[in-house]
């Protein structure tokens, strides 16, 4: 990136993530999962950055290195200029503030015996010394910005519908008015009709409390409402990246290109060209492929792509694509 | 048979579940007709009744605290109180199924082999070897590479595209007239999901089966559908060809649905449609038009309950006057980008 840009909140630089499969005590026996390769990135203050992939790309695991929910096994992971890389539970409570997740099943990340008041106090009883009366205005003030009730306070999360839970789930990112949310497939447990209110209330938030959203889904077109940089995954690596308009109608990397034509559009007059239908399935990442990963299933594959692994190189204005033979702009 | 007979015809279809709380009503006198070769996309979000519609037109629904009402004729044959033993000629070998999960339709101690075998010689008197070189057959015609070895794994050792092609398979195994789906690629990936929808499409012109394809994502029923039932709380809201109600969908409800989706094309809208509230409780279902509630243009005559009604294949539950629709469309759309 050629202009000068603001100190990124957030940057990466070769972040990995390994899991160990098994628990075998001969070496031989256990096995890796690269669920995240070398991912270097810098998420910049106000934007939305989205994360797209289809199952078992490594786009969650990534979301969790990012807040550090989860241990990062190599590179180097930086919020606001600090290395946070191996910073301790200790050394990252008051950071806990500044960053925050929002879950894909709201129901599972509420605890179902406690009420929603509580729930949403417990950022407070944490990390501000609040009287009771002040908590609970401060809990009230929340519910009606995600456009609940105060009196919805004193209900269970059952008593919710999926959409008002995922609400709530919102609600308790927001409290310490965090700089960061990661969200991790907000609205894709929802109806249609009840997506496109959450995707409202976050784009109203954002604007509110100059908000930076990373926001992974596998849903593209809610990516592209809702984001102005996105970065596509393909087993643990990002293959592309750049301005939403730029990589959603010129993709570069034939794997966005497929991934972009599979998506089914209700329209019977703007079809998209040709659907490009990808051969075969996803390779095993316990064995991932030699070279690009993707060659497997790559329409332009040569012998370079078996052995070399390309790296993210800039195509276009802050568009990037990691692919020894992108597509024509 | 006569080709020119619907295949399936279905007849003011009502299941409602008795309840600690009253009679809930999950179907409230759905009709529609399904042509030979023809696929009909149902849409509609949770709880309107799509599955239950599914479930009850195979006589799959056997809660002792359901009442299923109405009539569903398939070419002729009343299916609706006919007996276990004559729907099982029938269910599997004329009409068959596939669900959103391929995991739960498969068990997992068989191989895939075994359980195509099963159900072509459940249906057909025909030899174990015969009905297994039939399975490779079929595996194959649903794109299952190496369908050989295939036919020898378990459900586990395959991916999800890949089970779901087997039950794909299994669905197909007695060349069904009318092949039912459950939201088949709501549990796939988009790449997935693609192929699928491509093998459905196809199967219709090599099997010449028609197809009815229950799912929640209308860009599903624009990629297969030749013609769409929209519905809402236990109700057929609208009915019409897939160009029809894609391009002039008549109901606000069918409205806010489109608006509530991004598009992939153009200008991206500042904020989306939506639409305000969620779908009724069953078991507090409003007086009159159940998307009243929700419904932006509601007047005093919502407080019945409108019937389907419209001009040519194209017919929408609403009062609103016809000419003035795709205007009060416009408005709504007008309304979030200013």
């Amino acid at each position: 990136m050629t202009e000068p840009r603001p100190q990124p909140l957030v940057r990466t630089s070769d972040l990995s993530k390994r899991y160990r499969v098994g628990r075998s005590p001969f070496p031989a026996q256990r096995r890796i999962v690269h669920a995240v390769e070398q991912v270097s990135l810098d998420i910049f203050p106000g934007e939305t950055l989205g994360i797209v992939g289809e199952s078992g790309c490594g786009k969650s695991t990534l979301g969790r290195c990012l807040v550090r929910l989860t241990e990062i096994t190599s590179g180097v992971l930086e919020f606001e200029g600090r290395d946070i890389t191996n910073a301790s539970q200790r050394q990252l409570r008051p950071l806990r503030r500044q960053m925050q997740m929002v879950f894909q099943d709201p129901a599972a990340s509420l605890n179902p015996r406690r009420r929603v008041g509580d729930l949403l106090a417990d950022p407070f009883r944490v990390h501000e010394k609040l009287s009771r009366s002040e908590m609970m205005d401060r809990v009230e003030d929340l519910l009606v910005r995600v456009e609940l009730l105060p009196e919805h306070a004193q209900r269970f999360p059952h008593e919710f519908s999926g959409g008002q839970r995922q609400r709530i789930g919102i609600a308790r990112a927001l409290a310490l008015k965090p700089r960061l949310i990661v969200a991790d497939e907000p609205v894709s447990a929802l109806d249609v009709s009840i997506q496109a209110q959450i995707i409202n209330l976050l784009c109203d938030l954002r604007d509110e409390f100059s908000l930076t959203y990373v926001f992974i889904a596998h849903d593209l077109s809610v990516v592209r409402q809702f984001s102005s940089r996105v970065a596509v995954m393909y087993m643990g690596s990002i293959v592309e990246t750049g301005p939403v308009d730029a990589v959603f109608s010129a993709p570069r990397h034939h794997y966005t290109a497929a991934l972009r034509s599979a998506v089914p559009v209700p329209d019977v007059d703007n079809r998209p060209g040709q659907r490009i239908v990808l051969k075969g399935d996803l390779p095993s990442p316990l064995d991932p492929p030699s070279g690009c990963r993707f060659h497997t299933r790559c329409v332009a594959a040569t012998s370079v792509c078996r052995h070399e692994r390309p790296v993210l190189s800039l195509v276009d204005k802050a568009h990037f694509v990691a692919c020894h033979h992108p597509r024509g702009g | 048979m006569p080709t020119d007979a619907p295949l399936l015809v279905v007849e003011n279809l009502c299941v409602s579940f008795r309840t600690e709380g009253g009679v809930v009503p999950a179907v409230s006198g759905v009709s529609f007709s399904v042509e030979q070769r023809e696929i009909v996309g149902v849409v509609g979000e949770s709880g309107s009744g799509k599955s239950q519609t599914l479930l009850a037109i195979l006589g799959l629904i056997n809660s002792p605290n359901a009442v299923v009402t109405g009539s569903v004729r398939f070419l002729g044959k009343e299916l609706l109180g006919l007996k276990r033993r004559a729907l099982d000629a029938i269910r599997g070998r004329q009409i068959a199924m596939i669900f959103q999960d391929p995991m739960t339709a498969l068990t997992p101690v068989h191989t895939i082999g075994d359980q195509i075998v099963e159900q072509i010689r459940a249906h057909e008197s025909v030899s174990r070897s015969a009905a297994r070189k039939r399975s490779v057959e079929l595996l194959d015609a649903v794109g299952l590479p190496s369908p050989e070895s295939a036919v020898d794994r378990y459900p586990h050792q395959l991916s999800g595209g890949m089970r779901q092609r087997a039950v794909i398979a299994m669905a197909l195994s007695c060349n069904p007239a009318l092949l039912i789906a459950d939201e088949p690629t709501t549990a796939l990936d988009v790449t997935v999901q693609a192929q699928i929808l491509e093998l459905i499409g196809r199967l219709r012109d090599a099997f010449g089966s028609a197809v009815i394809l229950v799912t929640h994502d209308l860009g599903v029923v624009a990629e297969v559908a030749d013609r769409v039932l929209v519905m809402y709380a236990g109700r057929v809201v609208e009915e019409g060809g897939k160009g029809q109600l894609l391009r002039e969908p008549l109901h606000p409800y069918a409205w806010g649905l489109f608006g509530s989706i991004p598009p992939m094309h153009g200008p991206r809208p500042a904020r989306l449609t939506a639409i305000p509230g969620s779908p009724p409780k069953l078991s507090q279902m409003p007086h009159g038009c159940a998307f009243g509630p929700r419904c932006t243009f509601r007047h005093e005559a919502c407080a019945a309950q409108p019937s389907l009604g419209g001009t040519g294949g194209h017919r929408s539950a609403c009062f609103l006057p016809q000419d003035s629709r795709q205007d009060l469309r416009r408005t709504l759309a007008g309304r979030v980008e200013a």
